[in-house]
This record gives C-alpha cells, sequence and structure tokens, in this order.
C-alpha cells in the first residue's frame, strides 16, 4: 500500500466506489424498468479494473466483455454518459445504440463493450499491433472471462501475439463462473495462467480482491510487456456478488459461498488498509461514498432528463 | 387436451425421442445442471444422466463440431446455443462441414444433427444479440431449416427433426418459449416441409413464420374489424419450404404479403415473392408486399427497436397496401 501512495490510493478507492454505486444504481433501474434488456454488473470485482487501468497511458487501449462499465467509468468516462447508455438515451455514450453490454469511448481508446463471449480477445490484440504497427510503445488490455478462456479465439489470438511480439495482456477476469458454469467444469486447468507455457510468454496468478496486490504487480508486468512487447497472460482471481445478470437467481452457488468472498470484499478491505496507515478515516470514508453517491444520483437523474434518440437515428452509422 | 408452454412442448420432444432413441444426447451451454438458460432442457440431466446431458464449455465452433463427428459415426446429436447468434461462432462447422458432409462424400456419411435455439430479437438485447439466421442458413443446400409458431408444431417439428438423417436448423424464439397451447396426449410428428394454415381468410395470404405468426393473428383481428379477411399462412418449415401451399392460397385471395423479423435484403421474403411471381404471375392484383426489419443492426433504445421491427402496425399497413387501401 505505501507504494501506492496517498494521492493514488485515495483516488483508486473513490474509483471503486463509483463502479459499486453505479452498478448498485443500474441494479435499480432495472428493476424500475428503465433499464431493459441484459445488465451484467461488476459488483466484487472492482480492484480488477481499478488495479490494471490506474497504469494505462492516454494511448493505451483496452477491450472488454459485456460486463463494461466499470472500464469505462474507470478510465474516465462520466457515470451521466453512461448510465444514459443504460436508459437507451440519445446522450448515452454510444447514443442509446448499444445499451449495457456496449460502453465504448473512442476518445479514451475504451474499445468496448462487446456481446459474444470471446469476441473482442482478437480485437484487442489488433489494437496492440497497431500500436507496434505505428512504432509507439504502447499496449492494450484485453480483458475476457473465464468462460471465455475456453473459446478458440482466445487461443487464437494468443498465438498471434506470442508470434508476432505484440504487446497485449490478456487479464482473464476469473470470478469462478461463466453463468451457471463454475470454471472447473468448463476449463480443464483452471490455472489459466498456465496456459502461457505453451504459447512461450509469461503467465501470473494475482488475487484479484487485493486492490493493493492488483495494482503493484500490474504495475510492473505492464512497464514490461510496454518494454519487450512480449504479450502476458494473467489469471486474475476474483469474484462476483450478483448474479450473471439481473436475470439469473445463482441457484448454483451457496448463500455462504457469497458471503465468504463479500468477506474479503475488496473495497472494505483497501478502505481498512487505508485506515492503518491513517489516510482515512470512518468520516472522511463516510463523506467520500455519499459524495459518489450524489454523482451516481446525478447521472441517473441526468439519464431520466434525457432525451430518447430522434427516430432518423435508427438509419446513421450503418456504414461509415 | 393439455394445454402447456412452448418450451414444455420442446421438452417433452426430447424426453420421448431420448427415451426411444439411445443415440440421442443433447449437448450445450448451461443445458444440464442449470437445466437450460430458458429451461427447454429442464428435467432432462436428472432423467438420463451427465453422459447424455452434456454441459459444454463456452465453445460453439468445438462442440458443433464435435457433434459433426459424432453424427458421422452414427450418434444423434441435439445441439443447443443459447442463443442463435451464438451459432455464428460456429458458422464454419456448420456450413462447411454439416452442410456438405453427405454430399462431399458422395453419400457415405451423413450427419443426423440437430441444431437448436433462439432465433430473433428478444427485449432490448442490441445488435450482437438479435440476428435473424434463417435466410442464412436456408441459402446453404444440405440443411434442412425449421421454425415452429406454437406448442403444438414445436413439439411435432423437434422429433421429425431429430429423427431426420440430415443436419436441421431449429429456430426457436424468447417470446414464444413462454407461450401456452394445445398439444395432445398421444404421439405426432410433422413432417418437415409441411406447412400450415394458421387461419382461413379470403382476401389477402399473410405468411409468417415464428413469432411473426403472432404479430399476424393481431394483425388478421384489426383487419377483420374494416372488412378484410386474412389467410396467416405459416411455412413453419423454411426449407424445403411448402410453397404449394401458399401458392394454392395466393390463386384464392390474389394478394400476397410475407412478414419476416430479418432483413429484407435477400431474405426469407424475397425468396417466397420470387417463387410466387414464378408460380402465379397472373394471379395476382398486386405485387407481392414484404414487411421486415429495416436495413440496420438493431439498435438498443426503446424507440429505435420499435422503428426498425417488424410490428402488427405495419403488418396491417401492408396489407391494406395491397387491398389498395389507405
Ligand atoms: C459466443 C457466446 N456464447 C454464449 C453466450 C452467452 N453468455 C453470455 S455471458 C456467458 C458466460 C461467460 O462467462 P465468463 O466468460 O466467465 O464471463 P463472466 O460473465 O463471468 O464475466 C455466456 C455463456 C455469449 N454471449 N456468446
Ligand atoms: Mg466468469
Amino acid at each position: 500500500m505505501k507504494s501506492i501512495g496517498k494521492e493514488e490510493a485515495l483516488k483508486m478507492l473513490r474509483q471503486m466506489l463509483v463502479c459499486r454505486r453505479f452498478e448498485e444504481a443500474c441494479l435499480k433501474g432495472y428493476q424500475q424498468k428503465h433499464i431493459t434488456g441484459f445488465c451484467h454488473t461488476y459488483i466484487g470485482q472492482e480492484a480488477v479494473a481499478v488495479g490494471t487501468l490506474n497504469h494505462l497511458t492516454e494511448e493505451d487501449s483496452f477491450v472488454t466483455s459485456y460486463r463494461c462499465h466499470a472500464q469505462g467509468l474507470v478510465r474516465g468516462m462520466s457515470a451521466r454518459e453512461i448510465m444514459a447508455e443504460m436508459y437507451g438515451k440519445v446522450t448515452g455514450c454510444v447514443r442509446g445504440k448499444g445499451g449495457s453490454m456496449h460502453v465504448f469511448s473512442k476518445e479514451l481508446n475504451h474499445l468496448g463493450g462487446h456481446g459474444i463471449v470471446g469476441g473482442q480477445i482478437p480485437v484487442g490484440t489488433g489494437a496492440a499491433f497497431a500500436g507496434k504497427y505505428e512504432g509507439k510503445k504502447v499496449v492494450n488490455i484485453t480483458y475476457f472471462g473465464d468462460g471465455a478462456s475456453a473459446q478458440g479465439t482466445f487461443h487464437e489470438s494468443v498465438n498471434l501475439a506470442a508470434l508476432w511480439d505484440i504487446p497485449c495482456i490478456y487479464i482473464c477476469e476469473n470470478n469462478q463462473y461463466g453463468m451457471g458454469t463454475a470454471t472447473k467444469r468448463a476449463v480443464a486447468n483452471t490455472d489459466i495462467q498456465d496456459q502461457a507455457a505453451g504459447y512461450g510468454i509469461k503467465g501470473y496468478e494475482i488475487n484479484g480482491l487485493d486492490a493493493v496486490e492488483v495494482y503493484t504487480k500490474m504495475k510492473d508486468i505492464i512497464a514490461e510487456v510496454r518494454e519487450t512487447s512480449r504479450p502476458v497472460i494473467i489469471n486474475m482471481v476474483t469474484y462476483r456478488y450478483k448474479g450473471h445478470s439481473v436475470s439469473d437467481a445463482g441457484l448454483y452457488r451457496t448463500k455462504d459461498e457469497v458471503k465468504s468472498f463479500m468477506d474479503q470484499d475488496c473495497i472494505n478491505r483497501f478502505s481498512a488498509q487505508m485506515q492503518e496507515l491513517g489516510w482515512i478515516d470512518e468520516d472522511a470514508y463516510k463523506a467520500l461514498d455519499k459524495e459518489v453517491k450524489a454523482e451516481i444520483k446525478d447521472a441517473v437523474k441526468f439519464a431520466e432528463d434525457s432525451p430518447w434518440p430522434p427516430l432518423d437515428e435508427v438509419a446513421t452509422h450503418v456504414l461509415a | 387436451m393439455p394445454v402447456i408452454e412452448y418450451r414444455t412442448a420442446l421438452n417433452q420432444a426430447l424426453e420421448e425421442e431420448m427415451l426411444r432413441d439411445g443415440k440421442v444426447f443433447i449437448m450445450g451451454e448451461e443445458v444440464a445442471e442449470y437445466n437450460g438458460a430458458y429451461k427447454v432442457t429442464k428435467g432432462l440431466l436428472d432423467k438420463f444422466g451427465p453422459e447424455r446431458v452434456k454441459d459444454t464449455p463456452i465453445t460453439e465452433s468445438g462442440f458443433t463440431g464435435l457433434g459433426v463427428g459424432a453424427a458421422m459415426m452414427g450418434l444423434r446429436p441435439v445441439v443447443e446455443y443459447m442463443s442463435w447468434n451464438f451459432s455464428l461462432v460456429a458458422i464454419d462447422q456448420i456450413i462447411s462441414n454439416a452442410a456438405k458432409m453427405y454430399y462431399m462424400t458422395g453419400g457415405q456419411f451423413n450427419v443426423p444433427m440437430v441444431m437448436r435455439g433462439a432465433n430473433g430479437a428478444a427485449a432490448q438485447v442490441s445488435s450482437q444479440h438479435s440476428h435473424n439466421l434463417e435466410s442464412f442458413y436456408a441459402h446453404i443446400p444440405g440443411l434442412i431449416v425449421m421454425a415452429p409458431a406454437t406448442p403444438y408444431d414445436a413439439k411435432g417439428m423437434l422429433k421429425a427433426a431429430i429423427r431426420d438423417n440430415n443436419p436441421v436448423i431449429f429456430l426457436e424464439n424468447e417470446f414464444l418459449y413462454g407461450m401456452t397451447g394445445e398439444v395432445p396426449e398421444e404421439e405426432y410428428i410433422i413432417p418437415i416441409g409441411k406447412g400450415d394454415i394458421k387461419r382461413e381468410g379470403t382476401d389477402v395470404t399473410l405468411v409468417a413464420h415464428l413469432r411473426q405468426v403472432i404479430l399476424a393473428q393481431e394483425a388478421a383481428d384489426i383487419l377483420a374489424k374494416e372488412g378484410i379477411s386474412v389467410e396467416i399462412v405459416d411455412p413453419r418449415t423454411i426449407k424445403p419450404l411448402d410453397i404449394d401451399l401458399i401458392a394454392e392460397s395466393v390463386r384464392k385471395t390474389k394478394r400476397l404479403v410475407v412478414t419476416e423479423e430479418g432483413h429484407s435484403f435477400c431474405g426469407f421474403g424475397s425468396e417466397v415473392a420470387t417463387q410466387i411471381h414464378d408460380l402465379c404471375f397472373d394471379d395476382l392484383d398486386h405485387p407481392v408486399v414484404r414487411v421486415s426489419q429495416n436495413e440496420n443492426p438493431l439498435p438498443y433504445a426503446k424507440n429505435l427497436e420499435a422503428e426498425s421491427l417488424p410490428s402488427v402496425e405495419k403488418i396491417v399497413a401492408g396489407v391494406r397496401k395491397v387491398m389498395y387501401r389507405k
């Protein structure tokens, strides 16, 4: 924690809170039927986005699955534009065309928000390829799930990246389930980092519930990839508290199991560590949370008040 | 007659065929322990065990190809795609392998495999999750494409599909899973390629399949009040197409509207229109009208989605048009 520094730590704590409160607001908006379709929340996994994205430069890029709100927020998109997208409003980050699964920001090199499991993995690889092609020292982080690690696209991408020295950081957000399927029922070797050896690259396992560990280890790993242009595979072990999406009752795991992970909550842990160092106290934490809640409330209000896309929007952007 | 849900009708068909033939097995994502993302395979793991009801990893290309190989060796796989959108990951196995095998091997290896799942739009699930793939798959020789609209059809058609010796693309729909209808207790099979008149009428033939049948019924009710009598023809099987049934209806009504949820360009409606022009050119009182999804990816926002999809109103407008009414 000390090496992170107080200022950065405070930023990270705030980012994690923003992600959590945002997702809670999404669940509420879904109940109230403002948000429809699919809605996959990131609650429990916040340390991963925060511990990784903060190491990227402006020119770096990243891509992820449908579980994409938090990455957008941490990268610096406003809660307003993502919430408005959830509501299907024209002020949303993709003008209401994408919804929950398709958060993108060209300005911030957020390459999405992808609905097809594993579909984003070659795309992230290509983004990293482009940086190298242009002679820049940039990297791409490609996030995907444990379930997605079984898709051909993952193995095809890693082979390409290893073969062509593409600086892509493959982060498997191993939340231990792909929908209702426990990782061990879908992946022959659940030590996903071991796959790296088969492609002659480095693999790491990281405790994704511990923001300090994620942040400090990823700092070095990302620096190394930037330097060497060799891809890496990270098995980022984490946990999602809520159902796969809002329609999932979660009958495939016990309440005790969920609780055992909530007891290791990344936000609580991080703020406790900060408190130990005297970087924040209970009152300041509460004040921070209050401020974050107000920001999210404002985003919800913005989404509610925003107009629907005009009907002619339907035919725009089919071809560039 | 018992009234059951569409998903239950499918479930009964699967169970009956698995009881009848030990070579029939099921695989797909969440089909076993989770009882199916849409509960179509509910209870089958308990009844048949994990050797015959298999949860797969999220590897559509892999398990589809595995199904092809197993079918070449005499098994009869029923592959579930959580939705047909994800079949796109497996489309090479479906088109290059499953569809071509019998022909390419000079009739040595056939592929008795059923691939099934939800097709088309659900509620606001946006561009990547809303594909209508009937025209894609029907384009390819070597595949059968089926699309039941009612519980009765779903059961009888799935049983026919499983017994057929060819790869069958079996299209269902998320909105239909919860729809109820009468399904007899005694066994029945609906032959592949046999359409059905879902509503008799005299003024306009309205061809509709899958969820469009439901919309067509509503449209027909509205039009009846205007004195327009609509005959709804549900081809049920997209390929081979029961064009004779459609043509017979058109010869009576002299007018044809085809509604489909997919896009119109190179779409199912174009195929029906062409074949009807060939068969009934002299009978037609108006050019065939197609109702379909707009030529854009399906957007998320409620109003844009509604603007894109075919609807009761659009079908009503299509029928009025062939009737030369405003
Ligand atoms: C190709 C494909 N197959 C199936 C699905 C349906 N689906 C959506 S998410 C999901 C589970 C993915 O699990 P994982 O990769 O572990 O990511 P997580 O949701 O846990 O973040 C499935 C099966 C899909 N979207 N795409
Ligand atoms: Mg997972």
